[in-house]
């Protein structure tokens, strides 16, 4: 009798829940849902958090313009944990349970590739605002349209500066991935065109903390310029434990996840003298291609008092979300595959610069891709000033 | 040369701090027969707690030091009273499991108090490092150092010289044995875990400021002071103290001459070889069974 009434107890909450979520999504079909997967915990957290942040400013203004197609935007923010396991698992979540028409992510050029077979699976396509590895686009994947610039962009937008800085001997630090071992190999081989001469190319793992058996060897290889790829919370420590170890070679890092800001904030005095690709200068809006939409950009921004820091990585989320609203409002529906196909053709003011996309990879399933605008940035006197 | 010069004294260095991650988890393990999986959590604890002082309500370094340990102490103590007291007689699975969801129970409330932006902390000590001829090392660093050794030989001291040691070393052998001689074992388990868990707060404190301060900073430092404990045979303070200068060597000198990518490998095939040749560690004590 007992067992009985515990299991007729159990079967009336099993149906009172399964109503309660059943009801949920049902109320939630009055918005346009944009799903976004970033690392929001774990290693390249303060970069996630920034894009996310820059990707709600966005929603938040698009959303007070009246949004689009008569519904007001939503973003599904799942966090990723820095880790290509539960991206999958958030891209899955995104899709299935959430049913978004397309997506935003996931940061880390591992992290994405890790999403993209889900893509195809599913027919959604992704926005990819900030990963850097060429396979991204090159793989043959058609769902995936990217705004950030690959490393191979980055490389041959600093090739000229080569000379210009006077590097006669380079040397290689870059974390143990797709990211930073793909930006290793296209930068050394820009270098080598160059006619600069190679030292050493060390990597470390995306977890460490301590670099320096790594900064030992650099040192001893007597290069007069070290590029690191990695993100902004091991550049941190590198630029500090660069000093402990009297390391002298200008330090270029590469990437656009470096923050400045954020560098001279936490590694202070050591950040002095090393140099950073990036890809908005919030320091000089004048200097960008639409410092209009630059300026709204860093108004919005500090408005919300969010750490000036982020600002290099917020835009990308800004931008990412700008770009999705004009691909849904020109499709006409939230569908994906409508999505799919406008996004080809959208022509967007973002705060990088004009974003449209060009096609990469296998004919026939070419990736989308932007050409975005590159900058280096130097940190002196703890103050970043123009290169 | 001078190469090898640095290297040595950034192994040495790094294998202090190593060694002070170990001792404290080696401790636990030896007395208590518990698998320790807070331990990384209680280092970030520390090294939040080190951040708050410093950063958000202005301690003195030196002192919030202190209060790190402290609280990391307490943390330890309550851990052990409302968790493993409770599961006393029930078996080393169960144990274990509610260890992990300690452990990930603990991760969490840090990302949920403190998000998951890392933090850095500031010190006293002169930015440009000690400069010894051709090598040099940053003064927090040579700090941390002199500060893990100390604490390594005071805990040394604690278990060989005092009274509270002796009881700890008769729990260790036979635990019913000592019950019978008059050694509360409920309040030599609590203290081994306060202990155990303040060292761990400790060098949580100490590597904040030397790192930075990110909830899952816990889970690479578990997995090195494992790796140390492993090593040194468990339940062994020289065992693990020699374990951690071990491990920071290879590193430093594989990532050196082998390959930087495999860093973190060279130490575990290394543990593996020791294992292999001596399956109880370095220095595990022997102990009466049954």
């Amino acid at each position: 009798m007992k067992a009985m009434t515990v299991r007729f107890a159990l079967a009336v909450a099993g149906a009172m829940l399964g109503t309660a979520l059943l009801a949920g999504p049902a109320s939630a079909q009055d918005t346009v849902k944009i799903g976004v997967t970033q690392p929001l915990t774990g290693a390249f957290a303060a970069s996630g958090n920034y894009v996310t942040e820059g990707a709600r400013l966005a929603e938040e203004e698009i959303n007070k313009a009246g949004g689009v197609l008569g519904k007001k935007i939503e973003l599904i923010v799942e966090d990723n944990k820095s880790n290509p396991t539960e991206a999958v698992a958030t891209a899955e979540k995104l899709i299935v349970k959430d049913k978004v028409p397309v997506m935003m992510g996931a940061w880390s050029s591992t992290l994405t590739l890790a999403v993209m077979p889900k893509l195809e699976e599913y027919k959604v396509p992704m926005l990819v605002e900030t990963s850097s590895s060429g396979k991204i686009t090159t793989s043959g994947n058609p769902y995936v349209f990217r705004i950030s610039p690959t490393s191979e962009m980055e490389a041959k937008a600093f090739t000229p500066l080569f000379q210009s800085l006077g590097i006669k001997k380079a040397d290689f630090l870059a974390t143990n991935n797709d990211f930073g071992l793909g930006a290793s190999k296209e930068f050394s081989e820009a270098a080598q065109r160059a006619g600069v001469e190679i030292g050493v190319k060390e990597t470390m793992d995306p977890k460490a903390t301590d670099f320096s058996a790594q900064l030992a060897k650099i040192k001893a290889s007597g290069a007069d310029t070290l590029f690191v790829t990695t993100a902004v919370e091991q550049i941190t420590l590198i630029l500090k434990q660069a000093k402990d170890q009297q390391l002298t070679a200008r330090i270029i890092t590469t990437g656009g996840s470096n923050s400045p800001d954020q560098l001279i904030a936490q590694a202070g005095e050591a950040a002095n003298g090393s140099f950073h690709l990036v890809f908005f200068t919030p320091w000089f809006p004048e200097a960008v291609k639409n410092p209009d939409i630059a300026r709204k950009f860093v108004g919005l921004w500090n408005e919300k008092k969010y750490n000036v820091g982020g600002l290099t990585e917020g835009f990308r989320g800004w931008d990412g979300v700008h770009v999705i609203f004009e691909a849904i409002r020109a499709a006409g529906k939230a569908e994906a595959e409508a999505i799919t196909k406008a996004l080809w053709d959208v022509k967007v003011k973002g705060v990088n610069g004009d974003i449209a996309f060009i096609k990469q990879g296998p004919a026939g399933k070419e990736s989308a891709q932007n050409v975005p605008s590159v900058y280096l940035v130097k940190i002196d006197g703890g103050k970043v000033v123009r290169q | 040369m001078d190469q090898l010069l640095q290297h040595a004294l950034n192994a040495l260095i790094l294998g202090g701090t190593y060694a002070l991650l170990g001792i404290g988890l080696t401790l636990i393990f030896g007395i208590m027969r518990v698998v320790n999986f807070t331990h990384g959590e209680l280092y970030s604890f520390g090294a939040y707690m080190m951040f708050f002082c410093v950063m958000a309500i202005d301690v003195n370094f030196f002192v919030a030091l202190a209060l790190a340990v402290l609280a990391g102490i307490a943390l330890g103590a309550i851990l052990e009273i409302a968790l493993l007291r409770r599961l006393k007689g029930t078996d080393i699975d169960t144990t274990m499991l509610v260890m992990i969801g300690a452990w990930i129970a603990l991760q969490n409330l840090e990302q949920f108090t403190w998000s998951g932006v890392a933090k850095s902390i500031d010190t006293p000590f002169p930015s440009s490092p000690l400069v010894l001829g051709p090598v040099s090392v940053s003064w927090n660093r040579l700090f941390v150092f002199a500060v893990a050794a100390a604490l390594i030989a005071g805990s040394y001291a604690l278990i060989t010289l005092t009274k509270l040691g002796k009881a700890m070393r008769a729990t260790f052998q036979d635990r019913e044995t000592a019950l019978l001689m008059g050694v509360d074992i409920d309040f030599i388990h609590t203290a081994t875990f306060a202990l155990g868990s303040g060292l761990a707060a400790a060098a949580g404190a100490l590597l904040g400021p030397v790192f930075v301060v990110y909830p899952t900073m816990g889970d690479l430092a578990s997995l090195k002071a494992f790796a140390v404990v492993i090593l040194g045979g468990l339940g062994s303070i020289p065992g693990a103290t020699v374990g951690g200068f071990i491990l920071a060597f290879m590193e430093e000198l594989g990532a050196a001459y082998v390959s930087s990518g495999f860093r973190d490998g060279m130490g575990f095939l290394l543990i593996i070889a020791i294992l292999l040749v001596r399956p109880t560690g370095l220095f595990a004590q022997k102990e009466r069974i049954g």
